[in-house]
């Protein structure tokens, strides 16, 4: 008894821990006051207002287009990288994937100053391409860490088999491959999606004037002070991933209990 | 199918890779004379060791051993408070289970600078946190803008990085270990200590892995929750870059840390290494 009270009260604590700063934001969002400390009663202005305030608007709009073609175009380089690097010889395929592994070991500062000594050596004006480059850039060695070990559960000579039946390499791929590598595909390509979509670092270093993502923005907001406009957008974003996560995790539920 | 398909990404990996981390190390080695020649030196890395020009000879080593020993500290109550976490939820069944795990992804979605500034109002002289203490009668305290606060906000942000390899070891553990050394008289106690332990310890390295590299480098939760007055070494590099303009000492200082975080990876392999009997390195 007292331990399962102990063993609970523990779990409880740790997820008010990770859910502390989250339910302060969501309970401020409806505060009637810039205050971030006291209640001053209820409203909705924040809601109101984060429609039309152009700035947050006009990055959450940066961080989705990027996030949305950085998250399509890793997953295509990195999909075709990644059958390649199948194929290749163990020397050539340790030296492949240890470069492929240094932006996923480094950290995120070095790789954005280090990208942005790049693209201002290569004489690329600081902007929307750098950010979108450096984006693609962190995210395709995750697409190609999730598409490998589905290649490697492939069945050995899938490949030769459809091409022995007369299909040309590329149909092969289209027809045989890629529907069984699908999944790793996609997780991937959330990884990717996830990754960008939080990014600030990498951001901070890599992008110019006039182009700012979310984070930048709220992290040049936190100096003067976040306009609660954000708390409410934070709470409309929260609102909708918990929701749609625990949908997926339930219906993954009732697949397994009917035997799936 | 062909290996050359992926020729297009080793291109790309050789101009978006490595190419930047050469630059890095060519820019710590060098620095811009005044006739506008570029020439070599190891002057940056002298004056980050000795302080040289500098009132205080340790001014920068202050801040690498800061960020060292805030990580060392991030890392171990991570894993003080994270592993039995992640034993109770590889215990666990069915849909709890899969709901507290995902509840414990669910934060990692919302931006981290939301979350991570949101703790400045709880930690505030004014905040919630004290609010709450003095209407219960204790003394308040003032936590933010200082080392603790830069921990908590550390430990708040990674902690998920450790819970969920050693999760993902425990729940892939086989149980008949566990009853083989009960039958063979081992308390709780021992059969924790000789037994689940070692055999998590490969998801303990990735936690810790996971937890202590960015941890040593982030600049964002010390320049928040720090308030300025907690410098890490990644506020060192980020000042060096985007405020001094000094990119060649910047350079320099990344060198440096990267050397850090690197020699800690080789140690830690190595005592995965000895476990386990092997010796690779």
């Amino acid at each position: 008894m007292v331990r399962k009270f102990l063993t609970n009260t523990y779990v409880f604590l740790m997820y008010l821990f990770l859910y502390a700063p989250i339910l302060v934001l969501v309970i401020f969002s409806f505060n009637d006051s810039r205050s971030r400390t006291s209640w001053e009663g209820f409203t909705l202005r924040w809601y109101r207002e984060l429609f039309s305030n152009d700035q947050i608007m006009q990055s959450l709009r940066y961080t989705l287009i990027i996030a949305i073609l950085a998250a399509m175009i890793s997953t295509i380089i990195g999909t075709f990288a990644a059958i390649g690097i199948y194929k290749m010889r163990f020397l050539e395929r340790q030296l492949v994937l240890n470069l492929n592994y240094l932006p996923v070991l480094n950290p995120d500062i070095l790789t954005g100053l280090s990208l942005m000594l790049l693209f201002i050596f290569l004489n690329i004006p600081l902007g929307f391409i750098t950010l979108l480059l450096a984006h693609i850039t962190f995210c395709i060695p995750y697409v190609i860490l999730s598409v490998l070990p589905k290649l490697r559960q492939l069945p050995a000579n899938t490949m030769e088999a459809a091409m022995d039946l007369g299909a040309e390499p590329l149909y092969a791929i289209k027809k045989v491959i890629l529907p069984q590598i699908t999944p790793g595909i996609v997780s991937g390509s959330l990884i990717a999606f996830t990754l960008s979509i939080d990014d600030f670092v990498i951001s901070f270093f890599t992008t110019g004037r006039g182009v700012s993502n979310l984070s930048i923005t709220i992290f040049s907001m936190a100096r003067r002070g976040i306009n609660p406009t954000i708390n409410a957008l934070s709470t409309l974003l929260f609102c909708s991933v918990l929701i749609l996560l625990l949908l997926i995790n339930f219906q993954k539920d009732k697949e397994k209990e009917r035997g799936f | 199918m062909k290996k050359w398909i992926a020729y297009p990404y080793v291109v790309y990996m050789l101009i978006f890779i490595l190419l930047p981390l050469l630059l890095t190390f060519f820019y710590s080695f060098t620095y811009q004379d005044i006739d506008g020649t570029t020439r070599f030196t190891v002057e940056h890395f002298k004056v980050f060791f000795t302080g040289a020009g500098y009132t205080n000879p340790r001014i920068f080593l202050n801040i690498l051993f800061r960020s060292l020993r805030l990580a060392f500290i991030t890392t171990v109550v991570c894993l003080i408070l994270g592993y039995p976490l992640a034993m109770i939820l590889s215990r666990m069944k069915g849909v709890a289970k899969s709901n507290l795990v995902l509840l414990l992804i669910v934060p990692m979605w919302m931006n981290f600078l939301i979350r991570t500034y949101a703790w400045m109002s709880i930690l505030s002289r004014e905040g919630i946190l004290n609010s709450f203490l003095s209407r219960i009668g204790l003394p308040t305290v003032n936590i933010l803008y200082t080392e603790t606060a830069v921990i908590l906000g550390m430990v708040y942000n990674f902690i998920p990085f450790m819970i969920l390899p050693i999760y993902t070891i425990l729940v892939k553990m086989d149980r008949s270990v566990l009853e083989a050394a009960a039958d063979l008289g081992a308390n709780k106690f021992i059969t924790f200590i000789k037994v689940i332990f070692p055999l998590s310890l490969p998801g303990v390295l990735s936690g810790v892995t996971m937890v202590f590299m960015p941890s040593v480098s982030t600049f964002v939760i010390p320049r928040l929750l720090g308030g300025g007055r907690v410098e890490m070494i990644g506020n060192l590099i980020e000042q060096q870059f985007l405020g001094e303009y000094n990119w060649n000492f910047g350079s320099a200082v990344s060198i440096i840390m990267m050397t850090f975080i690197l020699v800690f990876m080789f140690v830690l392999q190595k005592g995965d290494d000895k476990e386990q009997g092997g010796a690779i390195w």
